[in-house]
């Protein structure tokens, strides 16, 4: 009960500070099992995408992010926990029989969304790093979940690294058409593909 | 509200609610087959409502009230401004600045009627802070464009748009209690300068005036739209403290400035690639689309009356 009227309030300062405005360019806003794979270049990345979902679709849809981060406080626990149900992956474990795919494809088998960021990290320049290969293994293990591509705009504007207070800047989340993994597809060509997809989505290379 | 402000709004009423049955019986006789240019209008039409309905309970409220409003309008305008000139991470401070500084500060200036700053303050102090501001993160990548991108959407979207509720500070003798008029004035002139020319530019448009800035502008709809909008400017008279020609030649005034605001604007908007400021209002775009000629027009307004009438 509490949580959700957090969520709420993330939601609502969230798409007020950037009008958020979502645009579904190659697909369109429907409760089917997806992974969201989006640029990332601010903390504030997932809570955007998740507040452009409709509320219906955002319950079972949840955010893939770094242990080291959102472990710190117990504010970052509980919301990362508590409030967005979020898959956390610990980057940097010593153990060498740590799979950080493990609690991804445990959430996609119980049937949730799942948003990641191919990137690994929080990008600081314009354009987009080169992919990590989780995305690829993820699509391999599950071919049936369908990947969207999210280019989030702007965002970096609003809040850029190391900065507390947010600008009132507009942000633009377009969504593009679903990939699939394509039988004999080579891990290389996929990962250029699926990057070139997010690319495409983004404004200024236009 | 006094008795000419009612009337006023009951005549602006009046033409939206023709307006509407016009462009409702354009989508009937157009067979219920969709027409971008029918539905446009309609939209337009439909947001022109909303826009009058707001001012409306602003100008009832009273000074503050329209004080706040154009703080927020230039709020808006500010925001979709920034959004489309991209800075840099080190432009952070700067922008800063902008909003939560000089913004609500220039708004406060008005509010407490003072001219000697607030006329100055965002031109003169503002425009040394912000390229102070950027220096600081020590990156010189276009550091003359970034510096102008924020000095300009500050200049346009909070300074001369501010000038609107600066009207409420002249004080006109035999004209006092009666501000919001001028206020009144300024956009309703302005704005159905922009409406006619639209018009007249749908209705007769042949020749285009200024192809790479505008497109959509013709030397049909300029004429036709800035004459009848100066027209109906000197029949407004009786709301300003001018008489019938002084009104006149001031409406033909702000309404070249306004035409002038709007291909400056589109001229930015073009080199950015997109059509529209933003998406705030239904068919017309994001704020900036429905103000560049009020900014072009307020400063010059307000300057003329202070010089000549106050």
């Amino acid at each position: 009960m509490f949580e959700s009227l957090v969520a709420l309030g993330i939601t609502v300062a969230a798409r007020t500070i950037t009008g958020a405005r979502s645009l579904w360019l190659g697909s369109s806003p429907q409760a089917v099992q997806r992974i969201y794979f989006a640029n990332h270049s601010s903390h504030g990345d997932f809570v955007l995408l998740w507040a452009s979902l409709p509320p219906a679709l955002r319950r079972n849809t949840r955010p893939v992010a770094g242990a080291d981060y959102w472990q710190k406080s117990p504010i970052r626990r509980y919301i990362i926990n508590r409030v967005f149900n979020g898959v956390l992956i610990d980057r940097d474990s010593s153990d060498p029989a740590y799979d950080p795919l493990q609690p991804m494809l445990k959430a996609l088998e119980a049937g949730d969304s799942l948003i990641i960021f191919p990137e690994g990290t929080r990008n600081l320049e314009d354009g987009l790093l080169p992919f990590k290969s989780g995305i690829y293994h993820l699509a391999w293990r599950c071919r049936q979940v369908e990947l969207i591509p999210v280019w989030i705009a702007n965002l970096n504007r609003v809040m850029p690294k190391g900065r507390v207070l947010p600008l009132p800047l507009l942000c633009t989340t377009s969504f593009g058409a679903p990939l699939q993994l394509e039988y004999g597809e080579s891990k290389e060509d996929f990962l250029s593909r699926s990057r070139e997809a997010l690319l495409a989505l983004d404004p200024e290379q236009h | 509200m006094d008795k000419q402000t009612q009337m006023l709004f009951a005549g602006i009423g009046a033409i939206l609610i023709l307006a509407s049955v016009i462009g409702r019986v354009l989508k009937w006789r157009s067979g219920g087959t969709p027409n971008p240019v029918i539905d446009n209008l309609n939209a337009r039409i439909n947001a022109w409502w909303v826009m009058v309905l707001v001012i409306g309970i602003a100008f009832w409220l009273g000074q503050w009230a329209v004080i706040l409003l154009f703080y927020a309008v230039s709020f808006y305008a500010l925001r979709e401004f920034l959004t489309l000139t991209p800075t840099r991470r080190s432009d952070y401070p700067a922008l800063v600045a902008a909003f939560y500084l000089a913004l609500p500060l220039q708004y406060l200036l008005i509010a407490a009627d003072w001219y000697g700053l607030f006329s100055i303050f965002i031109p003169v102090y503002v425009f040394l802070l912000l390229p102070i501001l950027a220096s600081l993160g020590g990156d010189t990548t276009r550091f003359l464009e970034r510096a102008s991108k924020v000095q300009w959407g500050l200049m346009i979207a909070v300074f001369c748009v501010s000038f609107v509720p600066a009207l409420l500070t002249l004080d006109i003798a035999g004209f006092e209690g009666r501000n919001l008029l001028l206020i009144a004035y300024l956009v309703i002139v302005v704005q159905l300068s922009d409406v006619l020319q639209y018009v007249c530019g749908k209705l007769f448009g042949k020749r285009k005036i200024a192809p790479n800035l505008s497109p959509s502008k013709t030397v049909e709809g300029f004429v036709g739209g800035v004459a009848l909008a100066s027209l109906i400017g000197g029949c407004l008279w009786f709301i300003t403290p001018f008489n019938f020609w002084q009104s006149m030649l001031i409406a033909l005034l702000i309404n070249l400035l306004g035409f002038a605001g709007g291909i400056v604007m589109s001229a930015i908007k073009r080199d950015r690639g997109v059509k529209d400021w933003g998406h705030m209002i239904e068919g017309h775009g994001g704020m900036l689309d429905r103000l560049d000629s009020v900014c072009f027009a307020a400063p010059i307004f307000f300057h003329l009356v202070r010089f000549w009438w106050a």
